[in-house]
């Protein structure tokens, strides 16, 4: 359903959409270091999916789809000395590549100023037109 | 002697499509990071001539072509994107300009000075 989106609707969610993006990325980045007892219960990536929400006039939005888990498999390390280690010996450790979370976050960082740069000319500018002959 | 809605010219139409071109690069700088999105942006020229013949501008929307495509299908260029934005906002300043000009003659002709 085409709705009608004004500047501030289309920057300022895709704000809102790059700070569900930020905090997923925040969380795996927290639990980069975990391990757990057992496949199942190890910490898997998370990862938001975007999708456009159309409005009329060639305007689009964005909006968070879903949140998807990663498919990369939790490393299993041998440590029987481990508190968590299984009954034979074995512990997983979270499935979080901290180098890519990191790239990720700049990335964000820099999108999110993006769309604030956008609102911040847009406001300019139309409180400018407000101002015409004054 | 020029019609009422005549007084700002070109200008007034030209602000009104500033302003829907700045939704639309302001959407494609907000779906950066949206799988398969497709940049668009609205053919200024030909817009303006739609608009000044009393026609729609909706034929004037056309599909960015990307310089280098991406893998998940989005086109938006982050540098294309930006420059064009800068270049509408400066254009729309200047009709801005342009418009305070033709209220400042016309309202020192009304109180005659």
């Amino acid at each position: 359903m085409a709705d009608s989106l004004s500047i501030f609707d289309i920057s300022g969610r895709a704000m809102a959409a790059q700070l569900v993006r930020l905090n997923t990325s925040a969380s795996n980045l927290a639990n980069a270091g975990t391990v757990s007892g057992s496949e199942d219960k190890a910490f898997r990536a998370m990862k938001p999916v975007f999708r456009t929400v159309m409005g009329e006039a060639g305007r689009a939005t964005v909006q968070v789809d879903r949140i998807d888990t990663s498919t990369t498999a939790p490393v299993k390390r041998h440590d029987p000395s481990h508190p968590l280690a299984d009954q034979e010996g074995n512990i997983w450790e979270a499935a979080v590549d901290s180098t890519a979370e990191m790239v990720e976050m700049l990335e964000i960082s820099r999108q999110y100023q993006n769309n604030v740069q956008v609102l911040a000319t847009a406001k300019g500018l139309i409180s400018e037109t407000l101002r015409l002959g004054q | 002697m020029p019609a009422l809605d005549n007084i700002f010219g070109i200008h007034a139409t030209a602000l009104k499509l500033r302003e829907q071109r700045m939704a639309v690069l302001g959407s494609n700088i907000a779906n950066a990071s949206t799988p398969g999105y497709k940049a668009r942006d609205i053919d200024f020229s030909s817009a303006l001539k739609m608009a000044e013949n009393g026609q729609s501008t909706e034929g004037a929307m056309r599909y960015r072509v990307p310089i280098q495509a991406s893998l998940d299908g989005n086109t938006v260029e982050m540098a294309t994107e930006q420059t064009a934005f800068a270049e509408n906002a400066l254009a729309y300043r200047s009709s801005l300009s342009f418009l305070q000009g033709r209220i400042g003659t016309l309202s020192r002709a009304l109180k005659g000075e």
